[in-house]
């Protein structure tokens, strides 16, 4: 057999993140031709940078994977009142650790990101919404922006025009559910982050203080530096139609090299990453289930077969391995993408432990508004902490089935698909597990989990 | 409640970012907890006041942020990352020998108000897991062997300048570093 060659990584975003002669100061920066790009964009029209934003078909890389541009289209712009521009960067999605990369490494290229945007959407004010626990992280940012101010390419009058936005670093307190935009918007708010009742869809229309306002991903945002330094159509080729663009793989668990990786969309499988850039999984052991979009995506098994037509019509009859890594490729084997969180877990994870472990976190972040959600996240919290210390039922599997399938669908955001997806997952494909735990398996695995 | 000038000024510098006065809650909450290590009535009435809320505003995000305290962590606090990806590599043990070897159970603080140790969420560095930060610092891949001599090193105040242990926040390309490592006051 010929051994293919290992797809090779792409670099946009994360060029120079590893470079050892690269630091995150402002003057590595713009030797390597940063802040060019917002000049560019200064030279535009807004609404022509939306353009290319939009012909660029990227696609946002916080988790649901909604066009950016048409997010931008949705923009009340006839209000009157002043347009919030919001970078959401409290990476939380257990599994995801990318754009801490790019905040710690290279912060200037997210800040002229998040400048290029604010112009392009007429922001009056902007903000990163950091993570806390990004303690580091956040000073970084701070010290970045007062350099980019320092030059003029952030906060008053940018490059001498009449345009000024300010650029405010936040930071949350620990609570995952501030990812969650609009929850991320009471937060910023002063409040607590219940997510927002839905209409208005989107805080494009009611956002922050009730004016229409945009909240992008740390990725997404650096993305625009790049659309606009190409120009829309050539970062459409880049990837696959509706997949544009590079991603930033993040791949934690059983394998032998976990890391961050950033490939076209598509340019490798689901298999090429494990087994080539990954090293494989660690010796003597075999794989059992992979998470392909952080903790909330459905589970795949590893030796389940994944059939169906693609959305051109084309038929697919893929293996775990074949899966191709874009946005598609996970949801048309039932799972989804997600923000790019690749969780591997070998034969050494009894799937009732690693269950209970995401029910514990689930059950951890609720924020508690909606009752199918806070009761039924601890609930499943409880069932599955039950089974793993020896005291299992038989009915638990579809016990723990009607709760998340009450959960589903009942709630006022998507942390209560969020939560119940796992244990809908885990069990459709590891019921067996979940049985034999009832009859007679009150052994202790290897690995603890919970 | 007594904060010092430097955090006062702080305070003030921050309060007018934003918009509306309380959006800068959380900001000016971090401050506060930073000094005094945690949030009592006293600084819950006192920062409703200095934002023209009333200390329920301030005290419902106190009780919910996982990150805010109404009693003090350690003084060095201690945070071990529970949350699968971590769990894979280890870090169920890694937190044990964290607890035998500071002598505290997880969630508490030790009788001698010298360490804590917090067995939390995701803490977003999954690939380098188990992940482990002390005070501000993310040190990573702390499992098995590897734990038990972090663990040493950690009671023995001797993390900081060891070889062996250097953290995320170290492993930067940084001239200048943008902080020396932070201490808890």
């Amino acid at each position: 057999m010929i051994k293919k060659s290992t797809p090779k990584e792409r670099r946009i975003i994360l060029k120079h993140a590893d470079d050892p002669n690269y630091s995150n100061k402002i003057d590595c920066y713009l030797k390597k031709g940063g802040y060019s790009v917002l000049k560019k964009a200064f030279k535009m029209k807004p609404e022509d940078i939306g353009e290319e934003i939009l012909k660029s078909g990227v696609r946002g890389r916080g988790g649901a994977g909604f066009p950016a541009g048409m997010k931008w289209k949705f923009l009340d712009r006839k209000s009157g009142k002043p347009i919030y521009l919001i970078c959401n960067a409290d990476e939380s999605e257990p599994g995801t650790f990318k754009d801490r990369q790019i905040m710690y490494k290279d912060p200037h290229q997210l800040i002229e990101g998040m400048m290029i945007a604010a112009f392009a959407i007429q922001a009056k004010q902007s903000f990163i919404y950091i993570r806390a626990e990004f303690f580091e992280g956040a000073r970084i940012l701070e010290r970045a922006i007062e350099e980019a101010k320092e030059k003029n390419l952030c906060g008053d009058n940018i490059l001498g025009s009449s345009f000024s936005c300010d650029l405010v670093v936040h930071r949350g307190a620990g609570a995952y559910i501030c990812g969650e935009e609009t929850g991320l918007i009471e937060s910023l708010e002063g409040k607590r982050p219940n997510p927002r009742i839905k209409p208005p869809y989107f805080p494009a229309v009611l956002g922050l203080y009730q004016c229409p306002t945009i909240v992008n991903n740390v990725e997404t945002l650096c993305n625009v530096k790049h659309i606009l330094e190409m120009g829309g159509d050539e970062f459409a080729k880049i990837g696959k139609p509706n997949n544009t663009g590079t991603r930033i793989w993040c791949v934690s668990g059983h394998v032998k090299k976990p890391g961050y990786y950033e490939f076209e969309c598509g340019a490798l499988t689901l298999g090429e990453m494990i087994y080539d850039v990954c090293g494989g999984l660690l010796p003597g052991r075999s794989l059992k289930a992979v998470i392909p979009g952080g903790s909330s995506s459905k589970i795949l098994r590893a030796d389940e077969r994944f059939t169906g037509k693609l959305k051109d019509g084309t038929e697919f009859d893929w293996g775990i391995d074949d899966i191709p890594l874009d946005f598609d490729g996970p949801a048309s084997a039932g799972s989804m993408s997600g923000s790019g969180g690749i969780i591997i877990m070998d034969d050494t994870v009894d799937m009732v432990e690693a269950m209970a472990n995401i029910n514990a976190f689930y059950a951890h972040e609720s924020c508690g508004q909606c009752t199918p959600c806070r009761e039924g996240s601890l609930w499943m919290r409880k069932i599955t902490k039950r089974m793993c210390s020896g005291h299992a039922r038989e009915e638990d599997a579809d016990l723990l089935l009607s709760v998340a399938n009450q959960i589903e669908g009942r709630t006022i955001c998507a942390f209560g698909e969020a939560a119940s997806w796992p244990t809908q997952s885990f069990i459709a494909k590891f019921r067996d597990e979940f049985e034999l735990k009832a009859k007679n398996d009150h052994s202790k695995p290897t690995l603890q989990l919970i | 409640m007594e904060l010092s000038k430097e955090t006062l000024i702080k305070i003030d510098e921050v309060i007018p970012k934003y918009p509306e006065k309380r959006s800068a809650a959380l900001m000016v909450i971090h401050l506060v907890q930073d000094e005094l290590g945690s949030i009592s009535d006293e600084s819950c009435s006192w920062i409703a006041d200095k934002l023209s809320l009333q200390p329920i505003n301030i005290k419902e995000l106190i009780t919910f942020y996982p990150m805010l305290r109404e009693t003090p962590w350690g003084k060095t606090h201690v945070r071990v990352c529970r949350t699968l990806p971590c769990a894979l590599r280890g870090s169920y043990g890694t937190c044990k020998i964290l607890e035998d070897k500071l002598g505290v159970k997880e969630g508490h603080v030790r009788e001698d108000g010298e360490y804590s140790i917090e067995f939390m969420e995701c803490l977003a560095d999954c690939g380098e897991g188990p992940v482990v930060m002390v005070g501000e610092e993310t040190y990573e891949n702390i499992e098995g062997k590897n734990a038990d001599k972090f663990a040493k090193l950690l009671v023995e105040k001797e993390l900081n300048s060891s070889k062996e242990f250097s953290s995320y926040e170290d492993g930067l390309v940084v001239s200048p570093p943008v902080s020396k490592k932070t201490s808890k006051k």
